[in-house]
């Protein structure tokens, strides 16, 4: 009998491309439905958008590319770009700037560069970076989050996001139902010379463990995450360091000068903390390689989210942390390559 | 003992061994024909000492050598040559000069082989000579002769003998079987073997997933009492088998980068090599048969068999109740790092260990992979049992980058697939590597060439300087005696 005479090895795992990007997507699901409880439906409108978009332009860029565009649309890799510049984003912005961040996000971040596994940016964040540089009013206007008062229904929010979503000027009907998120609120009142007990006090910018609103999404995301940890999807190194890159020194800061400088936890759970840990900085295509460098890379990417967050112009900050990291990962990867078996060190 | 200190990563597989291990090793009836390869697995083969119509008898030498990492083989049937001819082989390449005995159904036995009256009264180095007279070689995959292994163990002063009984590639059960069976074998073999190699201490290294055979060695043992006979039993993880992998695990040293585990004081041998080597010692016989795992889902009964070096596989899946649903690669060794034969009319060698046949079943989802771009994720490097960063690698195999691949460690890489294993964008990483190191043997022998052809150069023209030069003074020595005045017959003659 004749054989065929491929070689070794004969087997693989079969935990393909595609199954890492929709366990991710799966993973996500929690903090969406976090989102859309609390922040209204607007998520969703930004999700359709962001999907059709990149999609598009995906398939758009490897037919220009002169590539074959099925294998590409069917791994899921721009979708996980699409949901993630989705939650980044205002669950109010109109349409059309959601459309333009994902279609940028797919071609400046991705396809210029050679597309999938290419991009030195995580693309997602170009999007989300060059939005916020250019429309920062849009960009900085949440709905006020449900648990913040008890009169407002989930309904009304739907409207409003609708609203918001086809372009309405919402200062006309929905005065009062948009303001800044707790991150900036803070920096306003800090800036105003109140303290931060004072401003915590107030109860309409965090609630018993993190930011209102917020702080519901970031535990849901760290649900979803401490999933991807589990089932290996995510290794632990970058989440952990970028966790500890914003905790300790903010923990530092809080114990120095408890009136203006926020407490870990406030820290943790407000923002885009856990969908950066856990979703945005493990982007593996732009992060470090080797174990050691991931932990590099993440505590920078949690230190410069807490500069930002501290003294930067930005209330937040992740996304630029880790565009700033991802120009670093050539450099920690030159100097984190692991001791060979055998090799002196 | 040293500090237990673990080999980077590796990875438990799904084993698949209890398909072929639940049965006793099936002797299988003298097959009407072998075929031996002269090559054995090696890359070097042996020099036929028979001509086409020989008779020859069990044990007889059809093959010597004096390459040392070639060994003679042994006629394992009483029969008649019948050709010595470029055959199918499970070698590099696919092919090798095959020496091709039909058997006449006698049980003769070559005059050469008689007992060894004491193994012991004889001196390591004449202990290594019978060895490698006798076609010992390593029976654990590699092939390799064991005497030079012995010598350069000796050479190096190494004081532990590591017997590999890890056996930690899917699907291959073999040693395993053998331990259960002829333990008290495997022991008395590594006795003689820790003399052979001028070793101190001897350790037996057992996979913690194999009950069976730890219970009965460590019962072999007990009957032997000697202290510097232990076992050790490891955990189960692949590739914890792999030489340089075993002795980290078992002794806690690293061995060097482009060294030897002898240069870690270490010299490894499987333990059906120790096995073979008390066979030898026991009745003289030279190294005739092996204990061959033939399983997978395209045989009907998998099963380990005892057969003579040179059966043609189609024999031993005829023994295993044949073939069974649609066979699509018959696999010489395991999942992980066996070799896909194109034909089952190839023979047995010494290194083959194991018989695969796979299915759709077994082999389904490499066969449907797809190659998609490298996302960077690092699965790979978190598995690599040499610290490597095959993702790395990958781009310096595809850039063709010589620096590169020499300085993240290609030559570091022992082939044992886990990087492509794992690989969630499904590239044969493996075969990349392996692709990339003969580019480099290519490039240096290359670069060699084109030194030798610079030296020859280089000599040549000095040679003819030196001929010019010779010619030159001896023109001069000439001139000079028939200008010399007392010569010149004209002189004075004005």
């Amino acid at each position: 009998m004749r054989f065929d005479t491929s070689p070794a090895p004969h087997v693989i795992a079969g935990y393909t491309v595609p199954r890492v990007m929709f366990q991710v997507l799966l993973a996500l699901a929690p903090a969406g439905i976090a989102h859309v409880a609390l922040f209204g439906p607007g998520l969703l409108l930004q999700l359709s958008v962001a999907c059709v978009t990149a999609l598009l332009a995906e398939a758009a860029a490897l037919r220009w590319r002169g590539r074959d565009a099925a294998p590409a649309l069917r791994d899921g890799s721009v979708l996980v770009t699409a949901f993630l510049l989705a939650f980044s984003i205002p669950p109010l912005l109109p349409w059309w700037l959601g459309a333009l961040g994902t279609a940028l996000a797919v071609l400046l971040g991705k396809h210029v560069f050679g597309g999938l596994g290419q991009n030195p940016f995580n693309p997602a964040m170009v999007g989300y970076a060059i939005l916020l540089v250019a429309f920062p009013a849009e960009m900085t206007r949440w709905p006020v989050p449900m648990d913040v008062d008890g009169t407002r229904t989930w309904s009304e929010l739907a409207r409003m996001s609708f609203a918001g979503f086809c372009g309405a000027d919402l200062a006309a009907r929905w005065d009062g139902y948009t303001g800044a998120t707790a991150l900036d609120s803070i920096r306003n009142g800090l800036g105003l010379r109140y303290t931060l007990p004072e401003l915590l006090a107030r109860g309409d910018i965090a609630g018993t463990f993190g930011a209102r609103g917020f702080a519901w999404i970031n535990l849901a995301a760290l649900a979803g995450g401490l999933y991807l940890v589990s089932r290996r999807i995510v290794r632990w190194h970058i989440p952990v360091a970028v966790l500890g890159g914003l905790l300790v020194p903010s923990f530092i800061a809080h114990g120095l000068d408890p009136g203006i400088a926020l407490g870990p936890t406030l820290q943790a759970f407000s923002g885009a903390t856990m969908l950066t840990a856990f979703f945005i900085a493990t982007d593996p295509v732009s992060a470090a390689t080797s174990d050691r460098g991931r932990l590099w890379y993440g505590a920078g990417i949690g230190l410069i989210a807490w500069i930002i967050r501290t003294w930067g112009g930005y209330p937040d900050g992740c996304a630029f942390a880790v565009l700033l990291m991802n120009l670093a990962v050539p450099f920690i990867d030159r100097y984190t390559v692991p001791r060979i078996y055998g090799r002196q060190p | 003992m040293a500090a237990r200190s673990r080999f980077p990563a590796g990875l438990a597989l799904d084993t698949h061994k209890q398909q072929a291990c639940g049965t006793p090793i099936v002797e299988l009836a003298l097959p009407a024909q072998v075929v031996l390869a002269l090559d054995q697995g090696t890359g070097y083969g042996a020099e036929p000492v028979v001509a086409v119509g020989a008779a020859v008898a069990m044990g007889t030498l059809v093959a010597r050598t004096d390459h040392p990492f070639a060994s003679a083989l042994h006629a394992p049937l009483a029969g008649t040559v019948v050709a010595i001819e470029t055959r199918a082989a499970a070698v590099a390449g696919g092919r090798s000069v095959c020496i091709v005995i039909a058997g006449d159904g006698s049980d003769r036995v070559d005059d050469g082989v008689t007992p060894v009256p004491d193994a012991d009264a004889l001196s390591p180095d004449e202990l290594a000579q019978r060895l490698r007279a006798a076609g010992i070689a390593g029976l654990g995959g590699a092939g390799f002769p064991t005497a030079t292994k012995l010598a350069s163990a000796r050479d190096r002063r190494a004081q532990t003998l590591l017997l590999n009984g890890a056996e930690c590639e899917p699907w291959i059960c073999c040693d395993d079987a053998l331990m259960r069976s002829a333990a008290d074998d495997v022991v008395l073999g590594a006795l003689i073997l820790r003399r052979a190699a001028g070793a101190v201490r001897c350790v037996i290294a057992i996979e913690d997933d194999k009950p069976a055979a730890i219970a009965a060695v460590t019962g072999a043992i007990g009957r032997r009492r000697d202290d510097a006979l232990t076992l050790e039993v490891i955990p189960a993880v692949y590739p914890q088998g792999a030489e340089r992998q075993l002795v980290t695990t078992v002794t806690g040293v690293e061995v060097p980068s482009g060294g030897l585990p002898a240069d870690a004081g270490v010299i490894c041998q499987n333990v059906a090599t120790a096995a073979a080597v008390a066979r030898w010692a026991t009745s003289g016989e030279p190294l005739l048969s092996r204990v061959v795992t033939v399983t997978g889902s395209g045989v009907e009964r998998p099963c380990n068999v005892r057969a003579p070096i040179g059966t043609p596989l189609a024999a031993l899946i005829a023994a295993s109740g044949g073939y069974r649903g649609t066979p699509l690669r018959l696999i010489a060794g395991g999942s992980m790092t066996g070799r896909a034969l194109p034909s089952d009319e190839v023979g047995l060698t010494k290194a083959m260990n194991c018989v695969f046949v796979a299915t759709r079943d077994d082999i389904g989802a490499r066969l449907g992979a797809v190659e998609l771009p490298c996302i960077r994720c690092g699965d790979c490097a978190s598995v690599c049992p040499a610290g490597l960063l095959p993702q790395q690698l990958h781009r310096a195999a595809l850039a063709d980058a010589h620096d590169a691949l020499r300085d993240l460690g290609v030559r570091d890489c022992i082939d044992c697939g886990l990087c492509d294993y794992v690989c969630p964008s499904q590239i044969p990483l493996a075969d990349r590597f392996r692709d990339a190191k003969r580019r480099l043997d290519e490039a240096a022998a290359t670069a060699q060439k084109a030194a030798d052809a610079r030296q020859r150069h280089e000599l040549h023209m000095r040679r003819l300087q030196e001929a010019a030069t010779a010619e030159h003074r001896a023109f001069e020595d000439v001139r000079r005696r028939v200008r010399q005045p007392g010569d010149d017959p004209t002189d004075g003659a004005d």
